[in-house]
């Protein structure tokens, strides 16, 4: 039922939302340091998917198993507790909290599990380096691009280590060039940190930065990469 | 050179060509023969009228690609009729044929540009045969984004140049891409109009 090796497994999940089913039977696994596209028409479940599997939201049936351990079997509170120390999360538009400064923002994560400030910044530097955008430390949200906005996001995602990283549509808010850079710095980041990456995309030239992808059509994956 | 003139030499340089390749004629043949038994005339009738608009196949080419397929196994005579003219062989798909245009069917197109008609003509006999043309359209798109992921990789580790050829390439199988999605979301209408 788990693919061997996996870190993070769903089987058979199974959502509604009054009459309407989102999700309708879908299973997904990826392994650690593995990049993997989740694509789909409009409405066809995929964001319901990674809401679940990242413990956002419950779903009616089927089981999710992060590193051997049953998601539905853990509190609020644990999950929560899960997400802050083993998640990171990118979304279309970055989602950074505006009255903070790039570098508080990127420290955020580590704040919140209880590093102390001068560590967590120093972290948070280093990360800004590596996704191009140490210059932008004492900037606020407001004052940066949209390109550079997405990549302190992606370093905010990185910063505490996570061991997964939920990315909605990162670059649905960007241009071509400043999208394809985001995917390039937050894929090359993810596979050197071996942190494995769930992408939702419906963008292909986006999702051609995956290993693998899999396909939501009316609430169900399929996985076509071994069909062939 | 006119604007009549632009469009003439476009239809007839770049889209005419693709229409239908000359490779899958065979395996097109072999589809409409799965509804049952024809003649030569009717075959190259109803592929005129389904996938031949701009480049109607000629008799020879018919009864040329007959002969072959008869050869390799893959259809037989039927009946041969003359009523007061001459010989008319009826032809019918064995179940070789049938074989292989599934084979045909499931194996998806090398991603290169322009094969949208070839594809096209595929998800019509997928169709009108009762086969899955959604999953057909799931394959191929499968094989246009593992071309496009080696492509992204070569750009990764390009010079530029290296990175504006695998672009190019990148932009028409998107397109391709875009295609295939637009067609998975019109099946339904299109069974509609396709069927006989």
């Amino acid at each position: 039922m788990i693919p061997e090796g996996s870190l993070l497994a769903a089987h058979d999940l199974r959502k509604t939302y009054g009459s309407t089913p989102a999700l309708d039977g879908a299973s997904f696994s990826v392994h650690p340091g593995e990049v993997v596209a989740v694509m789909g028409p409009s409405g066809s479940g995929k964001s319901t998917l990674l809401h679940c599997l990242a413990g956002i939201i419950t779903p009616d049936s089927g089981t999710i198993t992060y590193a051997g351990r049953e998601l539905s079997a853990m509190s609020d509170a644990e999950r929560s507790a899960l997400r802050r120390s083993d998640f990171g999360f990118v979304f279309q538009f970055g989602q950074l909290v505006p009255e903070l400064t790039c570098v508080e923002n990127v420290a955020l994560p580590l704040r919140l599990n209880g590093v102390k400030r001068k560590a967590a910044e120093r972290t948070a530097r280093e990360w800004m380096e590596r996704l191009e955008v140490d210059d932008l430390g004492s900037q606020r949200p407001g004052e940066v691009s949209g390109g550079q906005g997405q990549r302190v996001a992606v370093a905010r995602a990185l910063a505490a280590s996570p061991k997964v990283i939920f990315a909605d549509e990162p670059t649905g808010a960007l241009d071509s060039l400043n999208g394809e850079r985001v995917m390039e710095l937050l894929t090359e980041a993810a596979r050197s940190a071996n942190v494995a990456v769930v992408l939702v995309t419906h963008e292909a030239r986006v999702a051609a930065y995956s290993d693998r992808d899999v396909t939501v059509r009316d609430g169900r994956a399929r996985d076509l990469e071994h069909a062939v | 050179m006119g604007r009549g003139r632009l469009s003439d030499a476009y239809t007839s340089g770049v889209y005419t060509p693709c229409t239908v390749l000359v490779m899958s004629i065979g395996h097109t043949l072999l589809g409409l023969l799965e509804s049952g038994p024809r003649h030569g005339y009717d075959l190259k009738r109803t592929f005129d009228e389904k996938f031949g608009q701009d480049r109607p196949l000629h008799y020879g080419q018919v009864y040329s690609t007959m002969s072959r397929l008869l050869k390799n196994g893959l259809v037989e005579v039927d009946g041969v009729e003359s009523e007061g003219g001459p010989e008319r062989k009826r032809y019918a798909i064995t179940d070789a044929g049938i074989t292989d245009v599934s084979q045909w069917l499931a194996q998806p197109e090398k991603p290169e540009p322009y094969l949208q008609s070839t594809l096209y003509t595929k998800v019509v006999l997928a169709l009108l045969t009762d086969r899955s043309a959604a999953d057909l359209l799931d394959t191929q798109r499968s094989a246009h984004l593992r071309m496009m992921r080696i492509l992204t990789d070569r750009k990764r580790q390009g010079d530029l140049a290296d990175q504006l050829i695998c672009d190019h390439a990148l932009f028409h199988l998107e397109a391709d891409l875009r295609w295939l999605e637009l067609t998975a979301a019109r099946l339904d209408q299109l069974a509609k109009v396709v069927a006989p």
